[in-house]
Formats: structure tokens, C-alpha cells, sequence
């Protein structure tokens, strides 16, 4: 099962190699990983999404992450109310036939134009991982020259933390 | 969080450059004994020292590997943290095995290294090596320092963050323009470390847990581990035991935490343990692990492990609980602080009488066994005379292999912080340096150290060591001209083929004491052994010992690999 785990740690050096090397030493495969400042300086944001086989594993996760110096909070958000989004750029192939087909195609996703060149458009899409992949499914036939996705960053919802979380982009219905 | 005093230490020089800072602040951790080599990019280090006049000892090596393994040693039999500095480059990777065992055996260790300066770092200067990037996996916590000012604070934390909690080694990498740079005077030492915050006191709800677990077992077993030692809670385990007549198996790290020779003890389990310790942790319906962490070595099959057990955890580690065993009551707390718990709390104790007179009757009938052999020494009698002739009150360091098995099982630990082995790395060439470290540490007790004649070719170059201070280690070369550990698996389960397992040409250890400047003996025969223990247990300097033992000799009983803890083979003649 997919989890997503996130991580406040201390911004001291050679922290992300020290928590990304427990994962490797201790056979956790990340899938993946967002990393950035957070509301209270000196502290950092990490966020994973993990594929973890049993309840089993995933505690021995937990207790890895707590159990490093720099880690200061570990929640693994996966069963609460949370918003996550990942953001991808997609750059496909687009002659002058193609681009209001494909148009079409990236509005109901609430997907933007953000580049044009002679052949080719690249796409910005923001939402939960299912939509970007559903998205990117779509666009294929017409050729995806280049992919980058930033990985997941998740929030819990409303008054679950002290953050006050607007949702923006939700999934097409 | 904390904040020490501003304390008045006489150091003979001003603070002038992060060098100094450092003298400082070893000085300020009590540091009585470092451990070190010296190279380029520690020289302004050693030139503070000497600035300074060694304001605590420091002792120098032949190789960092001897430095590590001393350091270790120390830390085992005082308590206290090791201190070892190496140089950047070769020195800080010359220090990785050590550094790998101690953090596999939780042992306190600060580390210092030096560094190129970081003005260069990065591009492959002269002696450097990515020791942050090495070390990370390896250790409990690393530093690279970048500012001068810093270097009060991080020791201090380092101290903080290697002696507390689940102890572990800490490495500071320090450039060199850092410890060579001019300060600018200050000193301040204090210190946050929000994300580490060891938990000590027992949960009262998982202690009363365990208490009714207790009260309504028939089969209870005590498994005591290092962590009972570390906790220096031998006192409370041994009243604990007593109070509710409990049975105690120890890990091969926990010896000693109980009494060896205690009626209740059943001595080790695992792999080469005893068959009434395995049976028992086989049959119980209540195992209580206090401070160890269920490896391998110690549960073998899984599945066979305490099958119709419930299974109580007590670790300072809350990841080690849960992580080979399933767990019914973990109690996340410091050792000493639990059992204590336990024994202020209002028990029924169990009625577990059938239980121990079952336990005593394996114990009486398939207790360890040895043959004699006919010609040259046999290994296990040698431990038990070399227990007599000390009367069981040495340290006892030892190499890894055969040897180690027989000192385990033959020489009956009575006291904590006595035993030092190198168990979860099974590092070789660590015995010898290691007993160093505890004479260095505890220079008024006897040190014997039991080595094969394979590991101690690994850092023989210490007997310099030993003969510079003088210090009068013991050394036992359990010499069966083979690796015998590799040898004897060989035997079991590789069909008798010895492959490059046979060491037919070793040195002559003697000439090499004689080379170094210490003693040596050599003996083949069982009559000859008790003059000789005698002549050396009296003579107040190092020796070396040679003792010739038959290459076909089996570490037994054991568990085979893949096999459970109650498919035990060579229990009986
Ligand atoms: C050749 C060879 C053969 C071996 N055969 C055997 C064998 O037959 N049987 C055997 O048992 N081992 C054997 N070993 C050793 C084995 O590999 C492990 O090193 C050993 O079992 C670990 O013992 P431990 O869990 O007590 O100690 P450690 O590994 O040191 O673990 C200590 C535990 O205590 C906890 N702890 C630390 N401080 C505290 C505290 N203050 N309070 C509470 N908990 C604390 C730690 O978190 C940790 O979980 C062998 C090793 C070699 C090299
Ligand atoms: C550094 C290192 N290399 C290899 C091993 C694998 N190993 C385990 S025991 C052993 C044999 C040890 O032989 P010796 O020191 O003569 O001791 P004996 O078993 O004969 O008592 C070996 C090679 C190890 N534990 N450590």
C-alpha cells in the first residue's frame, strides 16, 4: 500500500542524506519525495510517499524517521483528511493541428499552457497523483517529449493542524 | 537545554584558535584519556595538546583501527565515553570498522577527525575523503563544523548525544582551518536538540500490563541483554530475578548483567548457547527481553523463536521493539527504571515452580560438555583454568571466532562491565586493542585478552602499545593454526573443504612478543597450564601466551543456519 509520511526535521547539514540513507539501509522504497521550508524557520517539510507492504514495516518506518536526531515530528497522514497535490510540467508533441484538441483535452484538468514552441506545448497540471497520471495518459498519443513531477506535498485539512489550508484545484467530476 | 557552567579550567594557554576550543571542551566533558593518531590535518590539534601539556591523557597507536577498538573497550568497562582523533583522509577511513562495530553494539564513542580546509573541500584535495557521507549510515549522529564559535556547542551535544538515550558513536569532522583559525575568545557550550528526547520512565499502564502477564504465567524466562548493563541495572534485574524466581538467559553481550553462576541463571541462548537457555525460550508462555534486541544470532528461525510465548520488550529503543518479534507489551523506558517499576509494583508472583524444576533437571542433565584431548590443550578447560586462576574477576576482551564462544560459554561472568566482545559486527582484530582500552581504563583490575592466532595477525602492531605503557594485559592466543570458526562450518556444511581456512605457517608469536618488547610463553601441554597461569597471574607486566590446540576443535552445542532455537545439534557427546 501507498503511504504518505511527512517528516519535520531541523535544517542542520546533511540531513536529507542521513534520512534518505536510513531508507535505503533499511530496504523502504521511496517512491517519492518533496523537500522545503516550512511555517517556522529553521525547520523543514519532507514528504514521502512510500510503498509499504505490511502494518508491520511501516511502523519500523516510523520509528526509523523518530529515531533520527534531526526529526522532530513524523505523521503518516495516509487515513486522515488531508489535501496532497503534486505538480507536473509535461511537454508534448503539438503541430498546428493538434494544439486545440489538445486544448480540450487539459481543461477539464484545469491544465495550463505555460510554453509554446513551434512543435510542442508544455502543460502545467497541479492536483492528487491520480489526476496528473490520468492527465499525462491522455496526452500520450500525441507524442510526450519530456515529463517533470515534483512529487507529492501534503497537508491535513482545516482544523486538524494550526494551518489554515484553502483547497485550490480540485479533480474534475 | 543545557546550558553548563562556565567552569574555571587551568589550561595553559589562552583560547586562541579553534584548536584550543576544542582542549576546552574535551576538558569540560571530563575527558580523562583520548585515543589517537596524528596527521596533517589534525597537527594543530596535537599542537594544542602539547600547548596545553595534556591536560588528560592521550595515548597513541600503531594503527586508527587500534585507537577505535580501544576506545570501545574503554567505554565497555567504565562506562564512560571513548575519545579517539584521527586524521583526515586514510585516518578517518582507517576508523570505519570501529566506528561500524560500536554503533552495532551501542557503544558511546566520540569521534574526532580532521578535515582538509573548506576552502578546498570538494575538490579532491590531498588526504580527503567524504567522512560525512561515509559515516552517516554508521553513526548515531556526525558533524562537519563550520564556524569556529561552533565547536563548543557541538562537542558538548556530541558528548550529550553519544552517552545518553541508546548510546551510540558520534563523529565531529573538523577542517582544518577551523581547528587552526584564530577565535575570537568566546566559549559557549549550550545546546538544543528538540528532536532527541529519550524516553527513561516506563509507561505505569504497560508495567502493570506486564506485571499481570507475570502474575498468570506458569513458564516465565528473563532474556537479559546489553542494555541491562548499560543501564547499570545488574542489582535490580538480579532482585527482580530472586523475587519472583525467575529464570535468566543472557545474550552473548548481556553476560554478566546476571550472575553466571546464580542458580537461576540459565546461561546463553542462541546459536551457541545452552540447550536448557533454548529449550526454555522454546516452552516459555512468557519471554521478557530486558535490553537486547532480538538478532539473529540469538532468535535463529524466526518462527521457532518463543513460538507459544507472549513476547514483553523492555527498550530505551522504541524501533527495536516490534522490529524481529512480534511484541504483545513493549515498554519503552531506560532498564534500570523499568525493573525498578516492576519491583515497587504490587505482583502476585507466578506459580512457575513445576517450570523450574523442569529447567533444573535439563540443566543437570545436558549441561556444556568438552572432551579432552590427547595430545594438546583442550580449548574449553583452558577457559575454566584461566577462570580459576583469576577467579572469574578478570575483564575478559576477546577476538572473534572459536575462541569467543569457548570464553562465553566457559568463563562464568558474576559481574556487569567485565565482558567485551564484539557481537553484532563480529569484527576480528578487535580483542587485542580492545583490552588495551579497558586496562587503560580500569589500570587496577586484571585484563585478559582471548584471541585466535587469525584475528590478532589483524592489529598485532598494539603489543607496541602494551609495551610503552607497560600495561599488563594478559594475552591468550587460542592458537589452532586455523580460522576455526570458518574452519568448522567448513566441516559441518561444506563437506571437510577447508578452503584458504588453514593458517599452517603462521609466525612465531613468541619472537613477535620478544620483538616487542614483552614476554612470551608457549604451551602444548594440559599438565604444563597451571604453572604457567600461575607464574603469569603473578608477574605485574604484558604477557603473551601461546596455547597450541587441535585445529579439529568444534565450537558445541549449536543452532545450524535456518535452523530453530529447538533443533539444537551437538547437545550430547
Ligand atoms: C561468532 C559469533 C557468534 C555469536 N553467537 C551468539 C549467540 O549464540 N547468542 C547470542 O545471544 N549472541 C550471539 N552473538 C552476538 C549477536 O550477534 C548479538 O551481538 C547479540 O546477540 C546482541 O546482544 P544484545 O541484544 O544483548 O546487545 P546489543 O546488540 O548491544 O543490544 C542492546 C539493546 O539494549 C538496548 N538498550 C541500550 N541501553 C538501554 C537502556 N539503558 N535500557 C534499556 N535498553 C537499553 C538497545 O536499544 C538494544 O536494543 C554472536 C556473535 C558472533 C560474532
Ligand atoms: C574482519 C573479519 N574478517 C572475517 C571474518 C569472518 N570470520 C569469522 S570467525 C573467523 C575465523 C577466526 O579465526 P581465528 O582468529 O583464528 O579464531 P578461531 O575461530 O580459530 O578461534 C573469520 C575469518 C570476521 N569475523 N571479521
Amino acid at each position: 500500500m501507498k503511504r504518505i509520511i511527512t517528516c519535520t526535521v531541523q535544517d542542520r547539514g546533511g540531513v536529507l542524506n542521513r534520512i534518505t540513507g536510513m531508507f535505503y539501509k533499511r530496504q523502504f522504497n521511496i517512491e517519492s519525495i518533496t523537500v522545503g521550508v516550512s511555517e517556522i524557520e529553521g525547520l523543514s517539510k519532507m514528504t514521502f510517499v512510500v510503498e509499504i507492504s505490511d502494518d508491520q514495516k511501516l511502523e519500523q518506518l516510523t520509528k526509523q524517521l523518530n529515531k533520527q536526531i534531526d526529526v522532530i515530528k513524523v505523521s503518516d497522514i495516509t487515513d486522515k483528511a488531508i489535501v496532497a497535490r503534486e505538480l507536473a510540467l509535461v511537454k508534448v508533441n503539438a503541430g498546428n493541428q493538434s494544439r486545440a484538441e489538445i486544448q480540450g483535452i487539459i481543461t477539464p484538468f484545469r491544465g495550463t499552457v505555460i510554453d509554446v514552441s513551434k512543435d510542442t506545448l508544455t502543460i502545467q497540471v497541479t492536483g492528487k497523483s491520480d489526476k496528473v497520471d490520468a492527465l499525462i495518459s491522455l496526452l500520450k498519443p500525441y507524442g510526450i517529449k519530456e515529463i517533470s513531477r515534483t512529487g507529492v506535498t501534503a497537508l491535513l485539512r482545516g482544523q486538524q493542524s494550526s494551518q489554515q489550508v484553502v483547497e485550490v484545484n480540485s479533480f474534475p467530476v | 537545554m543545557k546550558a553548563v557552567a562556565k567552569q574555571e579550567v587551568q589550561l595553559k594557554e589562552e583560547l586562541g584558535t579553534g584548536a584550543d576550543l576544542l582542549i576546552k571542551a574535551l576538558v569540560d566533558a571530563k575527558v580523562e584519556k583520548v585515543f589517537g593518531y596524528p596527521g596533517g590535518a589534525v597537527l594543530p590539534i596535537y599542537d594544542a595538546m602539547f600547548r596545553h601539556e595534556f591536560p588528560f591523557e592521550h595515548i597513541l597507536f600503531r594503527h586508527e583501527q587500534g585507537t577505535i577498538h580501544a576506545a570501545e573497550g574503554y567505554a565497555r568497562v567504565t562506562g564512560k565515553p571513548g575519545v579517539v582523533i584521527a586524521t583526515s583522509g586514510p585516518g578517518a577511513t582507517n576508523l570505519i570498522t570501529g566506528i561500524t562495530d560500536a554503533m552495532m553494539d551501542s557503544l558511546p564513542l566520540v569521534i574526532f577527525t580532521g578535515q582538509v580546509g573548506q576552502s578546498v573541500i570538494g575538490t579532491d584535495a590531498f588526504q580527503e575523503a567524504d567522512v560525512m557521507g561515509l559515516t552517516t549510515p554508521i553513526t548515531k549522529y556526525n558533524y562537519q563544523v563550520q564556524n569556529i564559535a561552533d565547536l563548543p556547542r557541538i562537542v558538548n551535544e556530541a558528548f550529550h548525544i553519544a552517552t545518553t538515550g541508546r548510546p551510540g558513536p558520534v563523529l565531529i569532522d573538523i577542517p582544518k582551518n577551523i581547528s587552526a583559525g584564530a577565535t575570537d575568545g568566546e566559549y559557549d557550550n549550550s545546546f538544543e536538540v528538540p528532536g532527541y528526547q529519550p524516553t527513561v520512565n516506563p509507561n505505569p499502564m504497560q508495567i502493570r500490563k506486564l506485571a499481570n502477564a507475570l502474575s498468570q504465567s506458569k513458564k516465565p524466562v528473563l532474556l537479559a541483554g546489553a542494555g541491562v548493563t548499560i543501564a547499570d541495572a545488574s542489582d535490580e534485574l538480579t532482585a527482580f530475578a530472586e523475587k519472583y524466581q525467575l529464570p535468566v538467559v543472557n545474550t552473548l553481550l548481556g553476560l554478566g548483567s546476571f550472575p553466571g553462576s546464580h542458580p537461576l541463571s540459565l546461561g546463553m541462548g542462541g546459536m551457541h548457547g545452552t540447550y536448557t537457555a533454548n529449550m526454555a525460550i522454546y516452552e516459555a508462555d512468557l519471554l521478557i527481553n530486558i535490553g537486547a534486541r532480538f538478532d539473529d544470532r540469538l532468535t535463529g528461525k524466526i518462527s521457532s523463536f518463543a513460538p507459544e510465548a507472549k513476547v514483553a520488550h523492555i527498550d530505551i529503543d522504541p524501533a527495536e521493539i516490534g522490529k524481529n518479534i512480534t511484541t504483545e507489551i513493549p515498554v519503552v523506558a531506560d532498564a534500570k527504571r523499568a525493573l525498578l517499576a516492576l519491583l515497587n509494583g504490587e505482583l502476585n508472583g507466578p506459580d512457575n515452580k513445576e517450570w523450574l524444576e523442569k529447567l533444573e533437571a535439563n540443566k543437570k542433565e545436558y549441561p556444556l560438555w568438552y572432551d579432552h584431548s590427547d595430545e594438546l590443550i583442550s580449548p574449553q578447560w583452558l577457559i575454566e583454568q584461566i577462570h580459576q586462576a583469576s577467579k572469574g574477576e578478570a575483564i575478559v576482551a576477546t577476538d572473534v571466532g572459536q575462541h569467543q564462544m569457548w570464553a562465553a560459554q566457559f568463563y562464568h561472568f558474576n559481574k556487569p562491565h567485565n565482558w567485551i566482545t564484539s557481537g553484532g559486527l563480529g569484527t576480528m582484530g578487535f580483542g587485542l586493542p580492545a583490552a588495551i582500552g579497558a586496562q587503560i581504563g580500569r589500570p587496577d583490575d586484571t585484563v585478559i585478552s582471548i584471541l585466535g592466532d587469525g584475528g590478532v595477525q589483524m592489529t598485532i602492531q598494539e603489543l607496541a602499545v602494551m609495551n610503552d605503557l607497560n600495561l599488563p594485559v594478559k594475552v591468550f592466543i587460542v592458537n589452532n593454526e586455523a580460522l576455526g570458526m570458518v574452519r568448522q562450518w567448513q566441516e559441518k556444511f561444506h563437506g571437510e573443504r577447508y578452503s584458504s581456512s588453514l593458517l599452517t605457517k603462521n609466525p612465531d608469536f613468541l619472537k613477535i612478543a620478544e620483538g616487542y618488547g614483552i614476554r612470551g610463553i608457549k604451551v602444548d601441554k594440559e599438565k604444563d597450564v597451571p604453572a604457567v597461569l600461575e607464574d603469569i597471574f603473578s608477574y605485574d607486566g604484558p604477557v603473551v601466551v601461546d596455547c597450541r590446540i587441535s585445529w579439529k576443535e568444534k565450537v558445541f552445542p549449536m543452532i545450524a543456519p535456518g535452523k530453530g532455537i529447538n533443533e539444537m545439534i551437538g547437545v550430547t557427546r
